[in-house]
């Protein structure tokens, strides 16, 4: 059920983005969502690829620090107010939300979510209990 | 284990009245055999009724490299050509060379120093020991050599170079203990595994390294890749050579042979002795030395002496392990700043070997300090609060350790300009101004 996520740390320069993309291209690899944390003085890019190992590989090799870290990826039903009742499962079950941010494509049945969470596996259960649909790695890998 | 307990472990009121006596007479030696003491202490008014009490040592001159390359070859010399039975030479590799001399009684008790080192690094007289320091005019080689053969341990004088040749013999001779440099233990250790030879073929168990500055990430590198226990040990030609002082089995600070050498740390700016736990430079002062002896020689290498007893039960001064030389010290604010404070400190977050620069600068009159440091692996975070929170909990360490304000940048890996493998640690702007 978790899904492995690049986090990749950046100077907040230009530039630093398009360098990341294009040693990720070279390996003919492509990007399934991307989210930006940054300060003033640097940035943190998390990526999903369909394929993180070899990503990872790639960047390390091109000399960027980059950490895989494990994350849910998980599918709303296309309505108003489908995000705020999955935070309130987790915020009954005192689970703290570290960041999210949404998916470029499309589920079969609605937005997907990225979710990093203190508890992934509580949170796994939590959600699955409520009828939430989390997505596995090859479906997410895919998409 | 001693090699001399008598000695090694001397009661400190009894050491202080030895130190006090042996102190006396080096300095009346020297007074009355080397003009350049005697006008030294002549211009500072002294004389050598003027010794007293340890306390005495700090009216007296210091002696630095430059006074030893100005009376190049034998000036420095206290006795007569007749009495010298040995002659090395330091490398000249910015300006003259310096000579120093021993008479057969400096040969002898380096012997003795050399082979408390041994012991006290975990040598037996049951060890072979291979010894790869360079033999010749380099005091490494023979140091370490007329030690081993004192303690009574089987030496293999191989010197440095041929590695393969090095790896070959140690495996066919059952080398216990090996003696070099700790970089060219490593490069042994890079060519076993190009070999094929693992450490479990060797019956290797501890390296005595030194003649130049290494870190405790590099102790950590050679023990996993060797499988050995290794230990620091510290010399100077102009001091004596290796043997003066030597990391116990504790591993935490070289003991200083207080019978035989006097150690202050001072302040390179100004002078001033600084208390135990300050870093500065180390200044030594022979005291038993016949032929060369040497007054509050500046060593130039940057340590601090460690308060506090040792649990081996050693007495007499320890210091830290050497962190660089005064070469590389600033000044910013009038505060003394050395680059190794800097890494030490990063050392206790990353883990790995950190890539740091320091910029200094200067905003009006006043001088500021950038630490930019390369977020590696072990220093990342995937939470920009982890960052922030590093970024904070560095800035507040290096403030602590340096004592003047800091800025710290997270940089990416390899921005900062790197020449030969080794990063440029210093990029001082206030020269330009
Ligand atoms: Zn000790």
């Amino acid at each position: 059920m978790k899904v492995k996520q690049l986090s990749v740390f950046l100077e907040n320069k230009s530039g630093r983005l398009a360098a990341v993309t294009r040693v990720l291209a070279a390996r003919g690899i492509n990007i399934r969502a991307l989210s930006i944390a940054d300060t003033s003085d640097f940035g943190i890019l998390r990526l999903i690829v369909n394929d993180p190992q070899s990503a990872y590989q790639a960047l390390k090799e091109a000399g960027f620090t980059v950490t895989l870290t494990e994350v849910i990826g998980v599918e709303m039903p296309d309505r108003p107010g489908a995000l705020s009742s999955i935070l309130a499962h987790l915020e009954e079950a005192k689970i703290n939300i570290e960041y999210l941010y949404a998916f470029l494509g499309r589920g079969d049945n609605g937005a997907l979510v990225i979710f990093r969470v203190e508890d992934l596996d509580k949170a796994i259960e939590v959600l699955t209990s409520k009828g939430v649909k989390i997505l596995n790695e090859e479906k997410i890998y895919s998409l | 284990m001693y090699w001399n307990p008598k000695y090694e472990c001397l009661p400190l009121e009894e050491l202080y009245e030895l130190q006090l006596e042996r102190l006396k007479v080096t300095v009346e030696r020297v007074f009355y055999n080397v003009p350049h003491y005697r006008r030294a202490f002549q211009e500072k008014g002294l004389e050598p009724s003027d010794i007293k009490s340890l306390e005495d040592l700090s009216k007296l001159p210091f002696t630095t490299k430059d006074d030893l390359r100005e009376n190049y070859p034998f000036g420095m010399f206290a006795v007569p050509m007749s009495e010298v039975v040995r002659l090395h030479s330091s490398s000249g590799t910015t300006g003259k060379p310096t000579v120093v001399g021993y008479t057969r009684r400096d040969i002898d008790v380096w012997a003795e120093l050399m082979a408390r080192a041994l012991v006290c690094g975990g040598a037996t007289r049951n060890d072979i020991i291979q010894n790869a320091y360079g033999y010749g005019l380099f005091t490494g080689g023979l140091g370490i050599h007329y030690g081993a053969e004192r303690l009574g341990a089987s030496v293999i004088p191989i010197s440095g170079g041929n590695t393969r040749r090095q790896v070959m013999i140690m495996k066919d001779f059952g080398t216990t203990v090996l003696t070099c440099t700790p970089s060219y233990a490593l490069h042994i250790a890079e060519v076993m595994e190009e070999m094929g030879v693992s450490p479990e073929e060797l019956k290797l168990r501890c390296g005595i390294f030194g003649a130049e500055p290494w870190s405790e990430n590099m102790r950590k590198e050679i023990e996993r890749r060797l499988k050995i226990s290794a230990v620091d040990i510290y010399g100077l030609s102009e001091v004596i050579g290796p043997g003066v002082a030597i990391e116990c089995q504790e591993k935490n600070g070289l003991h200083i042979f207080g019978d035989h050498f006097l150690a202050e740390v001072i302040d390179p700016a100004t002078g001033e002795v600084l208390p135990p736990g300050q870093m500065g430079e180390l200044v030594l002062t022979s005291l038993t030395k016949e032929a060369f002896p040497v007054i509050r020689y500046r060593t130039r290498d940057i340590t601090a002496i460690l308060p506090g007893e040792c649990p081996c039960g050693r007495t007499g001064v320890r210091i830290a392990r050497i962190t660089g030389r005064t070469d590389d010290m600033l000044i910013i604010r009038g505060v003394n700043v050395f680059p190794s404070q800097v890494e030490s400190v990063l050392l206790q977050f990353g883990g790995t070997e950190p890539h740091y620069q320091l910029i200094v600068d200067r905003e009006g009159s006043l001088d500021t300090l950038e630490v930019q440091v390369e977020v590696s692996e072990g220093l990342f975070s995937d939470k920009v609060r982890g960052l922030e929170e590093l970024e904070r909990k560095l800035r507040l360490e290096l403030e602590s350790t340096l004592g003047i304000n800091v800025k710290v940048t997270l940089v990416e890996p390899k921005t900062i300009a790197r020449s030969e493998g080794k990063a440029k640690r210093v990029i001082d702007r206030r020269k330009l101004v």
